[in-house]
């Protein structure tokens, strides 16, 4: 294959990663809080995936059932921390940012001790051929673009969808806006932060599962899951909050930051070991243009949520 | 004709902490009339208003809708029985369009049209006689326009009965009479009519009822045709008050802030002040009025330093007094001619003349230092920094517009936002606690402040409140220039006239004060002249004392209609 072509559907895959994060965590700022645990719930929702696979990998259970067992389970576990999260930011209205961090240090750490205890052979090895089904067995990079892909960019098509053309969009974009008016026309603030961040918080963490079982499939693959969370974060603003850019932006993304790889397989261009990270720094670099331009032209719709980070309290004036 | 009763309130009863906001009120609504509920700042009207719209539960105490006793926990059970209020300060999101905002919240069958409700929200405006774009964005809307969607919002939850917090502080005169025009087609519609208000000749204008709360009591209700604009006031303050402030004449003004050519544009280049020019004296109140947004912050600001200006002088005459005269800078046939004039004095200040004086006697008496004057050291602001200015001896004390945004830091207490001010002063790199420690006591005394203590968030107090320590704070630092922007917005007729009168008192002493107001009443009761300001233009400076109400109603407006006409 065109190795131009190869290296765009190793962009798509691999950018999928971030998709599912980034898409959840623009549920989540859009109901006014920036959840900056993102990168510990991907690590758990990529655990509480494997988990569940090393019960029933090597099972007779039908691959369909395996597959979808692994999701649920994964999402479950991405859900519980975003439960901890909007339990601590919404009820007892702590920092968002100091919460955020705390558990992503949790989540990472409790993700390794996870994946140490569990084993390859049985979580990865058989399962990961139903998860890349319909292109399982192939040898070029079509071979990611599973079940999960596909899944990754509905749920981004659906999310915008929801957000821009239906009334619970409407509902949380106005919770995120401005809580106190939400309250006040009988939005029900507190369950729409909960909703947003939990069911934010269970498709990042599918984006864990997705790199873990699907894109890596190696078993060091978790070890570098923190740093896609970070990277998640970054493409919300690149995408100016709106999910159906997280997929072209994903895609970018992913050809930003393993174009160092790519420019090595070009041979024309010589790089050195040290530049791979100055090159790998590309889609932050990306993301500050973005944010330059987008403060530049001042748009009204291209700025965060207007409370987010803000705790709301209805009685305090 | 039998009033048909919509709501009743028995025993309502409101605390926090250990203040009591709403005591035992009885009250009655009844469909098809408007009903002002009148009283000084923090008497609790609108937290009495709160509890029929959901926002807060009584302690104590029932309310009847319809015969039924209702039990109204949230803004939603409101809404289902059919109440819904208008805030003081609009729950609108900005980035929504005025008909994402109207539809926000509303359970509805069928599939979610943009469309739909666009004409349903246009139908609704017809009916009353609004004006409204519906695809139109908040954030591109005047306040004007975002009230007539906040009243659309809540009728297109088929509301009955309205509740409106301080509909016309923000309004210019003919937005209010719009509005008025629109309450009584609805009052002829059926609906019921709440308005908070504490501006008596409104009271009078639309009201069929007024009912009268004060320190949280229900004083009286009373048919508004049977009442007057004295009695109302008596009732409300619960003793009569002087209405007449007390203003004195000016003594000696001289110049102390000119202002010549100023031109302000904002960042998408709009040209907001144009070419203004006028002189401040000392010992004065400068009144100036306009509606609000017409350039009237900007100009504060620019004095300041806090805008940047394009360009224009703003020039202060730093008052100097008992400077010794030299011959450095007056020649002795100047020094003659000017102790003719009585420029000079001694040092006991008695003018000095030198009339019969040898030559010799007058070089030997400035060369002593015993021949004084005063004078003015002038300066340019423009382009200097706001802490330049001060650190230049020019007190200029601003009360700005947003009284939690720009004047003080709402999680602090009162003495550390005292301290916004004196932080440089101090020992050894330590901050020296008492004395605006002792200012903070000083000012809740004086100012009648309602606070728990001086480390109590000032967030927490209430409007007024709030209010009265930035004021206090600005005017204790004895300022040359005193510049205030609505120090009285909000605020009850007592606390409204310590404030008249420690502006009043500042202008006695000498210093030149900018009043921004927004009562013309006020305005030609406290100002010695007004300057009009109209779409960042001076359209006239009038005399306080001869003008007349109307004719400076008309320069606020006047060249808004001919550009209107024009284009």
């Amino acid at each position: 294959m065109n190795i131009w072509l190869n290296f765009l559907i190793d962009s798509l895959a691999f950018g999928a990663t971030f998709m599912y994060g980034s898409t959840g965590e623009i549920l989540t700022e859009k109901a006014g809080h920036l959840n900056l645990g993102i990168p510990g719930i991907m690590c758990m929702g990529g655990a509480g995936g494997c988990l569940m696979l090393n019960l029933i990998g090597t099972s007779s259970l039908p691959p369909f059932l395996i597959v979808i067992l692994g999701i649920l389970s994964s999402v479950l576990a991405a859900m519980l921390m975003g439960l901890i999260y909007s339990f601590l930011t919404v009820t007892l209205r702590a920092n968002q940012n100091v919460t955020g961090l705390a558990l992503t240090t949790f989540g990472v750490g409790l993700m390794k001790v996870i994946m140490s205890k569990l084993s390859p052979t049985v979580y990865l090895v058989t399962p990961k051929a139903y998860y890349r089904w319909p292109f399982a067995g192939r040898q070029d990079s079509l071979q990611c673009l599973g079940v999960l892909f596909f899944l990754g960019v509905a749920i981004a098509a659906v999310s915008s969808i929801v957000l821009y053309r239906t009334k619970v969009g409407l509902h949380l974009r106005a919770v995120g806006e401005n809580p106190a008016t939400a309250d006040a026309v009988g939005i029900n603030v507190t369950r729409y932060k909960y909703a947003a961040t939990c069911i934010g918080s269970g498709i990042a963490g599918l984006g864990g599962f997705y790199y873990i079982i699907d894109y890596m499939a190696s078993q060091e693959a978790y070890l570098s899951l923190e740093a896609f969370g970070w990277l998640s974060i970054a493409l919300v603003i690149f995408a100016l909050w709106r999910p159906a850019r997280t997929i072209i932006g994903s895609t970018i993304f992913g050809f930003l930051f393993s174009c160092s790889s790519f420019i090595t397989n070009l041979s024309f261009i010589q790089v050195t070991m040290a530049m791979k990270p100055l090159l790998k720094m590309l889609p932050y670099v990306f993301t500050i243009i973005v944010l330059i331009i987008s403060s530049v032209r001042n748009k009204r719709e291209n700025q965060p949520p207007q409370s987010l980070g803000l705790p709301y309290f209805r009685e305090n004036r | 004709m039998e009033k048909q009763l919509a709501l009743s309130m028995r025993g309502i009863t409101k605390r926090f902490g250990s203040v009591t906001a709403n005591s035992r009120i009885d009250l009655d609504i009844y469909r098809g009339e408007i009903l002002s509920i009148l009283g000084e700042n923090g008497c609790g009207k609108t937290t009495l208003m709160n509890m029929i719209a959901g926002i807060y539960f009584p302690d104590e105490g029932t309310i009847t809708i319809d015969g039924k006793e209702a039990v109204i926990r949230s803004p939603k059970d409101a809404f289902e029985h059919g109440i819904g209020m208008i805030h003081q300060h609009f729950k609108l999101v900005d980035l929504f369009t005025a008909a994402e905002n109207i539809v926000l919240g509303v359970r509805e069958e069928g599939r979610y049209n943009l469309k739909d409700v666009n004409t349903r929200v246009s139908a609704i405006a017809d009916k009353y006689g609004f004006h409204i774009d519906p695809g139109k964005k908040i954030y591109d809307m005047s306040v004007s326009e975002k009230q007539t969607v906040e009243i659309i919002k809540v009728l297109y939850r088929g509301a009955d009965i309205l509740i409106l917090d301080e509909p016309t502080a923000v309004l210019t005169p003919q937005e209010i009479d719009r509005l008025f025009n629109v309450l009584r087609v609805m009052r002829a519609d059926g609906k019921s009519i709440v308005i908070i208000t504490h501006k008596l000749n409104e009271v009078l204008e639309v009201s069929d009822r007024v009912a009268i709360l004060r320190r949280g009591e229900h004083i009286a209700t009373v048919n508004t045709k049977d009442t007057s604009e004295a009695e109302l006031t008596e009732m409300m303050v619960g003793q009569k008050v002087n209405l007449n402030i007390q203003r004195s004449e000016p003594v000696c003004p001289q110049p102390r802030l000119v202002v010549r050519g100023l031109n302000v544009y904002d960042k998408e280049g709009t040209h907001i002040l144009k070419d203004i020019s006028f002189t401040a004296m000392g010992g004065e109140i400068l009144g100036i009025a306009g509606i609000a947004g017409s350039g009237q912050r900007e100009l504060l600001e620019s004095i300041t330093g806090l805008q940047h200006v394009q360009s224009g002088e703003i020039i202060f005459h730093n008052p100097k007094k008992n400077q010794p005269v030299t011959f450095f800078h007056k020649s002795l046939a100047r020094v003659t001619e000017l102790a003719e004039d009585h420029a000079f004095h001694d040092p006991e200040g008695n003018p000095v003349s030198f009339r019969g004086m040898k030559k010799t006697d007058i070089i030997r008496a400035v060369l002593e230092g015993r021949i004084l004057f005063n004078e003015d050291e002038i300066m340019n602001l423009r382009d200097k920094d706001p802490l330049e200015i001060r650190q230049l001896g020019i007190h200029l004390s601003f009360v700005p517009e947003d009284r939690l945004g720009m004047g003080l830091v709402g999680s602090m207490g009162i003495t550390d936002n005292m301290m916004l001010r004196s932080y440089r002063k101090g020992h050894y790199g330590l901050l020296d606690r008492k004395k605006p420690k002792d200012l903070a006591e000083e000012i809740i005394q004086n100012l009648k402040i309602v606070t728990p203590g001086t480390s109590y968030p000032v967030r927490r107090l209430s409007g007024g409140n709030v209010q009265k320590v930035l004021v206090g704070r600005e005017i204790a630092y004895t300022p040359k220039v005193l510049m205030a922007a609505y120090p009285v917005r909000g605020l009850d007729i007592h606390s409204s006239y310590t404030i008249y009168n420690l502006l009043n008192k500042q202008k006695e002493s000498g210093v030149a004060v900018l009043y921004v107001g927004e009562d013309l009443d006020v305005l030609l009761a406290l100002c010695d002249r007004i300057m009009v300001i109209n779409a960042g233009e001076i359209t006239g400076i009038v005399d306080a004392r001869t003008a007349r109400k109307e004719e400076i109603g008309l320069m606020m407006t006047r060249s808004n209609r001919a550009r209107k006409e024009g284009a």
